[in-house]
């Protein structure tokens, strides 16, 4: 498991899937699977901010950073790092 | 309007009696509360409840023709019948009431099922032809009024709602079907024909039926009209407009044609502004308005509401649909719509009408339809876009496009970078029959994560597109996509939705008839040889209703951005799904009995509510989704509990059984 991805599984699956994240994968698209739609990603974005104390600049808000938990959390990494 | 409702034995006959069409008939009650008539005979019994409109002394129904041998009960109007009516007695044909509905019965004998292609109006109705032992049945153009029927041990019913066909105890009691639901899940509807109960049908807008011993015969005799690029008018806009003008001047006229008075809905956006304007400058000054007020400024329109009534000097009413009102009446609305609704959009309607009926007024002219035919809807636009961004989607020019469609949602420049870069992100292709619906249908269907885990089995991989693109005219992947956008919007939205929860039920709930001079069929007919380039122009939809509209209404009202119409859905439910009304249904036993949602997941949803946290537009539509289908199931499935009513006063009573 990454790291932050079980934060990261703990906020979707409360927010987005109403506790059942068991058949989400890591490498899934959350915007293809219906998951978060383009309001939805704002408040993920909120959560990143605040939780994790980083700053996400416009320019990083791209599907790239935010489509997967995996990706999430490679995203994270990097900012954190 | 009114309410009707039928029974055809198709066994040997003798079997239906009044008992069988009382609670029919009382099932009823508030769509007509003026009069009650029957007609029975071996075969059949028609019922009738009556809200009277016009000839208000001789207009009782059931009505027959000279001899008695055909017999009709109507609800809705004719509109065109003294046109009609003075071609028929030239041809010989005897009146005995003032009636539009009598020009049916004559129209009938002259044409048989042919006589649906001569009325322009809003109708369904039943006649009974009793040479043929036939039944016949027709619903109008766009379903603005309703029409069920349903089949059982030798027994075909029908009735303007479904809750008239349950009252008969002569079908099963009613069950939810789980694919009805997954379309509603979907489209917020379910498809054409189909109701959310087994074995109960609707019959399709601009269809007819005849029924008898030997068959069953489907007809649709009117559709949504498509015409090619080569068969388009070659006038400019300001002729087009010149002549919607014409032909909504004449649509408002005969609309007006009742012996009771006639108000208008005015919200304050461009639709119903211009259909009061027209009513208020031309046929009565005095025309009495009505509006929607909310508590929270982003759904209220009060302002425009009092400046176009300050305009037109026009005599306007207000009724506060406060959100503890909103909340009260739901259960009540839901018993009307007899299906889930996504929204409480429908429930300002239903207050609206109570209080146009408290102020005496039986029949309102509304705004309805208007963006479907000129093309309104931010879906369109939405649509447009997206095709244009997607031809090139690396130009960064055009993706900022995106920015001009939803600007009171997307506000910060973050808000509409992420908004952008998630629409170029939408996988759905040019080239997909649903390209303009699917991001939004895509988006309500995440609320089937709430379906139980036996939904789901039951469901397994059934797929409501699936089942619409099998019912798509066989041109419909040719057309342009303003053309297929409008089409689903018109045979989903219109029909099913807007013109049921939000229009005919919520108004007849009041005994209130609206009646929409938008959806005349000449206009819908005229309007589909516009070019769509003229319908949206550029990014300016309704380009055709503005320019026509110009001239009669200020600018502040022609020019402002639309604003559509919604209900608040969060604050109306925080804090009061413990209440009476909501608690005996939405309780966890209840929501694992009752088999269709997950329990736990409800219980987060409903939690995630009371903790004040804000929902999403997505779990907004589940709370209305689901907290409505839990009230239909106790209402419907549970046990049907008849309104109570007196026993019936029969104002006509025709029984030919004997003899």
């Amino acid at each position: 498991m990454m790291k932050y991805e079980p934060e990261i599984r703990r906020f979707i699956a409360e927010k987005y899937l109403f506790g059942d994240d068991q058949e989400l994968k890591s490498e899934a698209s959350l915007l293809d699977g219906g998951i978060i739609d383009s309001t939805g990603v704002l408040e993920l974005i909120s959560y990143l901010e605040e939780h994790f104390k980083i700053k996400v600049e416009d320019d990083e808000l791209v599907p790239e950073n935010l489509d997967t938990i995996a990706s999430i959390c490679a995203f994270l990494s990097r900012k954190t790092a | 309007m009114c309410g009707i409702a039928g029974i055809f034995d198709a066994g040997a006959g003798g079997r239906i009696t009044v008992a069988n069409l009382a609670p029919m008939v009382r099932a009823l009650e508030h769509r007509g509360p003026d009069q009650k008539g029957f007609y029975l005979d071996k075969d059949v019994g028609l019922g009738h409840s009556r809200l009277s409109i016009i000839d208000l002394t001789s207009g009782a129904q059931p009505i027959h023709n000279e001899d008695e041998t055909i017999w009709i009960v109507l609800n809705g109007e004719i509109y065109n019948y003294p046109e009609l009516r003075r071609r028929l007695e030239t041809k010989g044909h005897h009146f005995y009431t003032n009636t539009d509905t009598e020009v049916i019965v004559h129209l009938y004998e002259e044409k048989g099922p042919g006589c649906v292609d001569e009325f322009n109006g809003q109708f369904a109705f039943g006649i009974w032809d009793a040479n043929k032992k036939t039944l016949f049945l027709a619903r109008d153009h766009f379903g603005i009024c309703p029409l069920y029927y349903a089949e059982h041990g030798g027994f075909f019913l029908f009735a303007s709602e479904i809750k008239s066909l349950v009252a008969s105890k002569l079908i099963p009691p009613p069950a939810l079907n789980p694919r009805a639901l997954d379309q509603v899940f979907t489209f917020w509807t379910t498809l054409p024909g189909v109701t959310v109960f087994d074995h109960i049908e609707e019959l399709k807008p601009g269809h007819s039926f005849t029924i008898n011993a030997y068959e069953r015969q489907l007809r649709k005799y009117w559709d949504i009209p498509y015409c090619p690029p080569g068969s388009y008018w070659p006038d400019h806009p300001r002729e087009t407009s010149e002549q919607i003008m014409d032909l909504l001047m004449d649509a408002t006229r005969i609309r007006l044609r009742a012996d009771v008075p006639v108000g208008s809905y005015l919200s304050g956006g461009l639709d119903s502004s211009g259909i009061t304007a027209l009513i208020s400058r031309h046929f009565n000054k005095h025309v009495q308005t009505f509006g929607v007020r909310f508590e929270e400024q982003e759904f209220d329109e009060g302002g425009y509401q009092k400046e176009m009534a300050a305009f037109l000097q026009v005599d306007h009413h207000e009724l506060s649909a406060r959100n503890a009102l909103i909340a009260e009446s739901f259960p009540e609305v839901v018993w009307h719509c007899e299906t889930p609704v996504l929204r409480t959009a429908p429930v300002p309607m239903y207050l609206l009408s109570r209080f146009v009926h408290e102020q005496g007024i039986k029949v309102v002219c509304t705004g309805e339809g208007a963006d479907e035919v000129f093309g309104g809807y931010d879906i369109f636009r939405e649509a447009l876009v997206r095709q244009f961004v997607l031809r090139r989607p690396d130009s960064p020019r055009r993706a900022r496009l995106f920015e001009r469609l939803y600007p009171q949602i997307f506000r910060t420049a973050r808000e509409k970078k992420s908004y952008r870069e998630f629409m170029l992100h939408d996988s759905a292709g040019i080239r997909e029959p649903f390209f303009s619906h699917l991001v939004r249908w895509n988006n309500t269907a995440r609320i089937k994560q709430f379906f139980s885990k036996n939904m789901r089995m039951e469901l397994k991989d059934y797929s409501a597109t699936d089942e619409l693109s099998r019912m798509l005219p066989a041109d419909f992947e040719q057309r342009d996509t303003l053309s297929r956008a409008q089409y689903l919007e018109d045979k989903l939205f219109l029909s099913n939705y807007l013109l049921t929860s939000q229009g005919d039920r919520m108004a007849m709930a009041n005994s209130v008839e609206i009646r929409p001079p938008y959806l005349d069929f000449r206009i819908i007919d005229f309007m589909s040889r516009v070019s769509p380039r003229w319908k949206i122009l550029g990014l300016d939809e309704k380009h055709i209703l503005k320019k026509t509209f110009g001239p009669v209404l200020p600018p502040s009202i022609t020019k402002r951005t639309k604003h559509p119409y919604r209900a608040p859905i969060q604050r109306v439910f925080v804090g009061r799904l413990r209440t009476d009304g909501f608690m005996d249904v939405l309780s966890e036993r209840k929501i694992r009995d009752t088999g269709i949602f997950d329990p736990e997941k409800v219980g987060r949803l409903f939690k995630k509510l009371d903790s004040g946290s804000s929902t999403s537009e997505t779990e907004g539509m589940a709370l209305s989704g689901i907290i409505s289908t839990q009230l239909l199931y106790g209402q419907y499935v549970l046990g049907y509990v008849e309104p109570k009513a007196a026993d019936i006063k029969w104002d006509i009573q025709v029984d030919k059984r004997v003899g």
